[in-house]
């Protein structure tokens, strides 16, 4: 059954289950959010998406507010742009002034939503935090709570992404913090390096640790890749500046991780440009390996393997077969042990 | 079941025991026998009746409150058969001859105590021994529970209740009827009652007194909600600080336990209920019921997003009727007198009684219950003493820090929750703060936005920093530090708080500044121009003449 609502004097159909929020967004009506990401329970604390709606008492967070039928919404009424600039003004008043060394610049929701809404610098005279940047000692994760608005996301996507429950809220009111386990090292708190919490916080309180000062988001090319550590198949965008890969970030439309990935495939690319790195085949020479070109290395595979099965029969052939290739990858590897070199010894490291 | 008709309860005490008290209570037993009363009227040997020696050893009976001594062997069969056979008292052996007017008969009050003009929930506070269960009972105690299971189906106790009006105690005061009809029918078969007695208001402490003085009834209040509602299983959320009231708490559980009112078969019905006690670690926001309900589940303090509503997700995801220590402890009175009983008292809108703990400038401060719709006037002439050093009233704040900040234009208001909210002012947890002319409302504000600001759980924005910046802003002007636009963002960021902090508490810390500059706008004005006008305010660190802030016991020293 539709239910049939009126957002900002446009009737509109909503599914049973949506909120007000979710049915604005699927209407092209643009509400701005802090605390709201659509892959995390909804906790309506930032306030940002307040809307009016009529026969209801003050104003509402459309985030955390079911639709239901006969609702009239209005989401841009003189109070609620009021309340809006004022939550990014108290906002302000206790956060650095600082985007132009900001990691987060241009990339940055409470930035955008500060644009959008023209919410001047405010002169302040009272209380602001001042906590020691950078002071997790994590190699991946920067951490800077003087840029951190609570909206807690780091806490649930660590909690419902990752289930590894690292963050959470210590202290009250003014000076409440999001801290690691009680306090301690994101390490000491089971940290896995994932960089979830960096991938879903709205400012630059989480940054990625490796990628500071490299470059701009707008500076940077993405380019969709699927990882090549394993077999799960995740989806990622390289961030690319003048060739060289200089951040991974997630990619919400990823079909197999959405937007998780583990601490190997969102900061193990430094391989990429490794002068170690081999990148062309190598074949030993009177007891050195020198390059050679493919076409050379793959004859002298195939004459060796023939050579192996007329000698010792075709049993004496086994493959093992790695984790990290795909599924149609030790498909193949199977049938050519069957079907080409004639013996059913297969195996695989994941069989253990 | 049968429905007991009369206690008979023999004074046990020791000088009542060496008198042969166990041996007249054998007696009247078989003597209860032969008129086949057994079933009728309980027999018990009760505490201290707190008679003097010569008349003991006693009976006491009840609901007739008649008592007999001293009694001897001998006067039993006359006892029995004239007065619980036939229902004639026996005016030769009373100890004191008091007419049966069906009023509830007093004990005169403490000297220098509050008096109370009509007292449902408080009737048996400090007349009965909190820590006796048998005092409890003696005092119609646990009648209302017996009626209910033996005589209502839950639905019926829930009309009753319903019809009654009895608004919800806690500060919303929100229809307990319709929040137990509620929770009866969501889906489920696992329900709570959950009893809400972290009174963290400041200034507010009724259900303290009210558990103190009367632990019983909050139990059988719980237990007349569980029965309505269908649920097997009571919480009380009581507040860290409150250690004697937690101890009567448990010590009543253990006593109705052991006495079958609460386990199973209660009354010899089917219907099974337990309590379990569950102390708080001192945090304002746990008091808003959404937060009690995740703190005791054992999460951070912070309200929930609504709906869904307790009543539909509550403790552990079950339906669950959070209610105030208060709006409990009017249940018995209600189901045993009935619905139109207690719409007989109160307003029109808000019927019943009204718990207040009175503090500030007045000559007696302390605990009072009147009905509703009691103005401000009478409270503070009549139980107040009048104001102190006959000073005149300047402000009363209602309902705690959360409260209006209400003028004297306030004085004759009948007091109830529709009065005042259609004034703007507002009854919520039952404290009133008489002020008189030494009190500065910007001072006062600034005490309160410090609490606030250190209490907000900081789950949301504006509550977080809002409260914050109001406190930095009150402490400028209390220091003449602050411009007319301090004034004017002080307004702005209360209104904001006030149409869009996440819950009730966040809401409502604005109130104390939109009443404040709605009422006496003038002395924040006066401060932005460098004066106090109750001379209390520091300005610029000088101490004034005459100076007197709130939570210090400082008073004034001008005549």
């Amino acid at each position: 059954m539709p239910i049939n609502l009126t957002i900002n004097g446009k009737p509109v159909q909503a599914r049973e289950g949506q909120t007000v929020l979710e049915v604005c967004w699927e209407n092209h009506i643009s509400l701005p959010t802090l605390c709201h990401h659509p892959d995390l329970t909804p906790v309506g604390a930032c306030r940002l998406c307040v809307v009016e709606v009529e026969k209801m008492r003050g104003l509402i967070a459309s985030c955390t507010l079911p639709a239901t039928e006969g609702m009239v919404v209005r989401t841009e009424t003189p109070k609620v742009v009021e309340e809006r600039k004022f939550i990014l003004e108290m906002l302000l008043t206790d956060h650095p002034n600082d985007c132009m060394t900001c990691e987060s610049n241009g990339d940055c929701e409470l930035q955008n939503a500060v644009y959008q809404y023209q919410v001047p610098w405010p002169e302040h005279k009272g209380a602001r935090h001042n906590y020691p940047a950078g002071a997790d000692p994590n190699p991946f994760v920067f951490t800077d709570f003087n840029k951190c608005i609570l909206c807690t996301r780091c806490v649930r996507a660590c909690a419902e992404i990752q289930g590894r429950n690292v963050w959470g809220v210590a202290f009250r009111g003014f000076n409440d913090r999001i801290v690691a386990g009680a306090d301690v090292t994101m390490l000491e708190a089971g940290c896995e390096s994932c960089g979830a919490c960096a991938a879903y916080c709205p400012t630059g309180a989480l940054t990625d640790k490796p990628s500071r000062g490299q470059a701009r988001s707008y500076q940077m090319k993405k380019v969709t890749t699927t990882c090549v550590y394993c077999g799960v198949g995740c989806q990622f965008d390289l961030n690319v500046r003048s060739g060289r890969v200089v951040k991974v970030t997630s990619n919400p439309k990823a079909p197999v991780n959405g937007m998780a990935l583990c601490v190997k495939g969102r900061y193990g690319y430094e391989f990429i440009h490794h002068p170690d790195r081999l990148t062309k085949p190598l074949v030993k020479k009177d007891g050195a390996f020198v390059e050679t070109t493919w076409e050379e290395a793959l004859s002298l595979i195939g004459k060796k393997f023939a050579q192996v099965k007329k000698e010792n029969g075709a049993d004496a052939f086994a493959t093992l077969a790695s984790a990290k290739a795909t599924n149609e990858e030790n498909y193949l590897i199977q049938k050519f042990t069957r079907v080409v070199m004639g013996t059913n010894n297969v195996d695989h490291c994941a069989r253990l | 079941m049968p429905t007991l008709r009369s206690h008979i309860l023999i004074s046990g005490d020791p000088v009542s025991l060496a008198r042969g008290a166990e041996a007249i209570k054998g007696a009247v037993e078989s003597e209860l026998a032969y008129y086949a009363l057994t079933d009728e009227v309980a027999v018990a040997l009760s505490g201290n009746l707190r008679l003097a020696p010569e008349q003991l050893p006693a009976a006491v009976i009840y609901p007739d409150d008649v008592t007999y001594g001293p009694i001897t062997l001998n006067d039993v069969p006359l006892i029995v058969s004239e007065h619980l056979y036939k229902g004639r008292i026996v005016d030769a052996l009373q100890i004191t001859t008091k007419p049966l007017t069906g009023a509830i008969v007093r004990v005169p009050a403490r000297e220098g105590a509050l008096f109370a003009q009509q007292r449902v929930v408080l009737a048996r506070a400090g007349i009965i021994n909190p820590e006796s269960i048998e005092d409890y009972v003696a005092h119609d105690g646990y009648a209302a529970l017996g009626h209910a299971l033996t005589r209502m189906t839950p639905a019926q106790v829930v009309q009753e209740i319903t019809d009654a009006g009895l608004q919800g105690r806690g500060g919303a005061g929100f229809p307990v009827g319709k929040k137990l009809n509620l929770v009866a029918k969501a889906p489920g078969e696992e329900k709570f009652v959950l009893c809400n007695a972290d009174e963290s208001e400041p200034g507010t402490f009724k259900d303290r007194l009210i558990i103190e003085g009367d632990p019983h009834s909050v139990l059988e209040g719980m237990l007349l909600a569980g029965y309505a509602i269908g649920a097997r299983v009571g919480y009380i959320y009581i507040r860290g600080e409150y250690h004697l009231a937690r101890e009567r708490l448990e010590q009543a559980i253990r006593q109705a336990r052991a006495m079958g009112l609460l386990g199973e078969g209660i009354f010899a019905t089917d219907f099974t209920f337990d309590i379990h006690v569950h102390s708080g670690a001192g945090a304002y926001i746990c008091g808003e019921e959404s937060a009690l309900i995740e703190s005791f589940e054992g999460k951070r303090g912070e309200p929930r997003i609504r709906p869904p509503f307790p009543t539909t997700v509550g403790v552990w995801g079950r339906p669950t009727a959070v209610n105030n220590v208060e709006s409990l402890a009017n249940l018995p009175p209600i189901v045993k007198n009935g619905a139109s009983w207690y719409r007989s008292i109160g307003t029109a809108k808000c019927p019943g009684t009204k718990v207040y703990t009175m503090l500030g400038d007045v000559n007696v401060t302390g605990l009072i219950e009147v009905p509703m719709g009691t103005t401000l006037r009478t409270v503070i002439e009549v139980y107040g003493g009048g104001m102190k050093q006959g000073k005149p009233f300047k402000l009363a704040q209602t309902g705690g820090s959360a409260g209006a900040i209400i003028d004297a234009s306030f004085l004759d208001v009948p007091m109830d929750f529709a009065e005042l909210a259609a004034r703007g002012g507002g009854l919520g947890s039952g404290a009133l703060l008489i002020a008189g002319p030494d009190t500065c409302v910007v001072d006062l504000a600034h005490v309160l936005l410090r609490f606030f600001a250190s209490e907000s759980c900081g789950k949301c924005v504006p509550c977080r920093i809002g409260t914050t910046r109001a406190k930095e802003i009150l402490a400028r002007l209390a220091d003449a530090r602050a411009t007319l636009d301090d004034i004017h963002q002080l307004e702005r960021i209360a209104n904001n708080m006030q149409a869009a902090a996440f819950c009730g508490l966040g809401q409502a810390a604005a109130v104390p500044i939109l009443t404040g500059l709605r009422f006496f706008r003038n002395e924040f004005v006066a401060h932005a121009e460098q004066h106090c006008l109750a001379g209390v305010c520091p300005m610029r660190g000088e101490p004034p003449a005459a100076k007197r802030r709130f939570g210090r016991k400082e008073l004034a020293t001008a005549a």
